[in-house]
């Protein structure tokens, strides 16, 4: 079997465990198998897409009329879309990586983990299954998003493939989110209080950036704020990447915050499963 | 697999020693030692919160034993959790399937899981809806299943893997009676097949059903093992009661059983509140004698039934007391009579219902 044949590929801090680790392969046909499941729960579930469908069309429809007037001038709206809808990109993963935070806690109590835990898979493969069907939701979610913004008027300046860097690049840092929300709703004891502490950390790293305004027409101190603030990496990235300008500061800022996010928070959400009873 | 052998001769699948899990001041698992032999079925019998459930969760590697060393197949819970998982199953007391996937996604993913190649999970998912009588509602999501369906479901998922070694930890619990007996049933399959159960349940009945040994647990300790037939024994077997087809007559029925000596019969008592004579017998010899001495007295019978002691009734034998009176179960709900000194060997009679406990 694939897990024998790992054996020889062990990293020295495994050798106790001997034969009975698990290969590549099978880690990912194990986390096929589970983001399978979690695809199949949506099926049987469909209201829990209303977020990505809806979410991405009321967000447009709210910034663009009623903020883009304020922004670039009454029937000068049209201009505001290319500075939003790259910013809500970023804005999109954030929210949909919240929705982990609050169903996982959800589906963490069932019996259906206890029985996971108790199989020879790696317990990781049960949370990347999760982030990989989440990073589809939200996928979709940018899918829709883009095509508001295409309605409204969103001109891409680059090209497709600049574009599809500022989807992955979105769905890289989101990914890394997710991590930091399964953690949170692997150690809070309701989803109610996983949104609460959510909503209280997201409103201030969603307007505290780049997303909405020109950081340069905010106060200094809050201008100072939204240079580190990493959601506005993640907005400037991906607007430069689609109305062109200096990319890489911005990508690589991302890109280091998400790898950071991701070393921090998933071993640690990894053994919270672990040892969660 | 594994090759230790026990003192008996037999080969453990199971094997516990010392095995301790505290939860603050509770003492979940209080130094427990058992042992499961190869092919065989092991009750655990005890009362709600008597350990039964820590002890399944640390053989399933889902907790960490405080102390003591357990080895399943002859894997180390600890030391070797990996290759533990792969010979075992486990079915809960709560349904540890997927509700919002059918039974047939729940067994495909689960053999997926298993490394089964997918027309293999699949067939094998076919099978063992089939075998549990799943089939028809093979594509219904598992939470539109009545309980013992979900139960089934369960059963079908543990075993998708061939476990050496299966957990069934009260598999039975709030289940209708017969539904009952269809688990009941498919575990006598099982262990026909060659598997070793590790079962624990509250019910002396179902002990008695699936178990070829017995471990009475009690506040995270083993207070008596051994064969079914030597428990029963100890707790003094069946207990027949007799309906007078006269209620008048009871008391000069027992009299007249507790003056015949009959062998093995120790005497008999009467239930006025019920008009019931209650004789504790070990044997159907027992009962054939008890009949026919009251028939040949002329006695008339409107009714009579024997029945297995109840967990009550086991714990007041083995300990003189009622079971885990910090957390009554649904039997166990009569009021507790905590620090009763009596010894183990000799009970009182349990409020309305009378009972006698032979040696």
């Amino acid at each position: 079997m694939s897990a024998a044949t790992a054996t020889t590929a062990l990293p020295a801090g495994a050798a106790a465990a001997g034969e009975g680790r698990i290969g590549l392969r099978a880690n990912l046909r194990h986390i096929g198998a589970l983001a399978r499941r979690n695809v199949l729960q949506i099926k049987q579930d469909p209201e829990s897409m209303f977020d990505a469908l809806l979410m991405p069309v009321i967000f447009t429809l709210l910034f663009v009329y009623v903020f883009g007037g304020a922004v670039s001038g009454k029937g000068h709206q049209h201009e505001y879309v290319n500075y939003v809808i790259p910013g809500l990109m970023a804005m999109m993963g954030m929210n949909i990586a919240m929705a982990v935070g609050t169903g996982i806690n959800d589906d963490f109590q069932k019996g259906v983990m206890d029985r996971f835990r108790t199989m020879p898979i790696a317990r990781s493969s049960v949370l990347i299954a999760k982030i990989v069907v989440e990073v589809g939701r939200m996928l979709i979610a940018t899918a829709i998003l883009l095509g508001m913004g295409f309605a409204l008027g969103l001109t891409i300046e680059t090209d497709a493939l600049h574009l599809l860097a500022a989807i992955a690049l979105s769905s890289v840092f989101g990914a890394s989110l997710m991590w930091i929300f399964i953690l949170l709703g692997l150690t809070m004891k309701t989803a109610q209080a996983v949104q609460g502490v959510a909503m209280l950390v997201l409103m201030p790293l969603q307007f505290g950036s780049s997303i909405f305004a020109k950081p340069t027409t905010m106060p200094g101190w809050l201008e100072g704020f939204t240079k580190v603030n990493p959601l506005s990496n993640l907005a400037d990235a991906s607007r430069a990447l689609i109305n062109g300008g200096p990319v890489a500061h911005s990508v690589w800022m991302t890109l280091a915050w998400a790898v950071g996010i991701t070393v921090v928070t998933a071993p640690l959400a990894v053994a919270r499963f672990r040892k969660k009873t | 697999m594994t090759t230790r052998l026990t003192d008996n001769g037999g080969t453990a699948a199971v094997e516990v020693r010392g095995l301790v899990k505290h939860y603050g001041s509770t003492k979940a698992l209080d130094g427990v030692d058992l042992e499961v032999r190869q092919g065989t079925v092991l009750g655990v019998l005890g009362p709600n919160g008597a350990g039964k459930t820590t002890l399944v969760r640390v053989l399933s590697t889902l907790i960490r034993p405080d102390a003591g060393t357990a080895r399943v197949a002859g894997y180390d819970v600890l030391q070797q959790p990996r290759q533990l998982r792969r010979v075992i199953g486990l079915t809960g007391q709560y349904a540890s399937v997927d509700e919002k996937l059918s039974g047939r996604e729940n067994l495909y993913m689960i053999g997926r899981l298993l490394d089964l190649p997918r027309k293999d999970a699949r067939a094998r998912a076919d099978e063992l809806l089939e075998r549990f009588s799943l089939t028809e509602a093979a594509r219904r999501p598992a939470m539109q299943y009545s309980g013992g369906m979900r139960r089934r479901l369960d059963l079908a998922a543990s075993m998708i893997g061939r476990p050496a070694v299966l957990y069934l930890d009260e598999p039975t619990t709030g289940l209708d009676p017969r539904t009952r007996n269809e688990v009941w049933e498919e575990v006598q399959r099982m262990v026909a097949e060659g598997a070793t159960v590790l079962l624990t349940t509250q019910y002396m009945e179902e002990a008695e059903q699936l178990a070829h040994e017995l471990t009475v647990v009690d506040r995270g300790r083993v207070i008596a093992e051994g064969k079914v037939a030597e428990l029963k024994a100890k707790v003094g077997g069946r207990t027949l009661r007799i309906r007078p087809a006269d209620p008048g007559e009871a008391a000069a029925m027992a009299e007249a059983i507790g003056q015949a000596g009959l062998d093995g019969v120790a005497g008999a008592h009467v239930d006025s509140a019920e008009g019931l004579v209650s004789v504790p017998i070990l044997s159907d010899e027992q009962l054939t004698a008890v009949v026919g001495l009251l028939g040949g007295r002329g006695f008339g019978i409107a009714h009579i039934d024997t029945h297995l002691p109840s967990l009550d009734e086991v714990f007041l034998a083995l300990t003189g007391r009622q079971p885990a009176p910090e957390e009554p179960t649904d039997e166990a709900a009569r009021p507790s009579r905590g620090g009763q000194p009596a010894g183990p060997d000799r009970a009182e009679p349990n409020n309305e219902k009378n009972v006698e406990v032979a040696v």
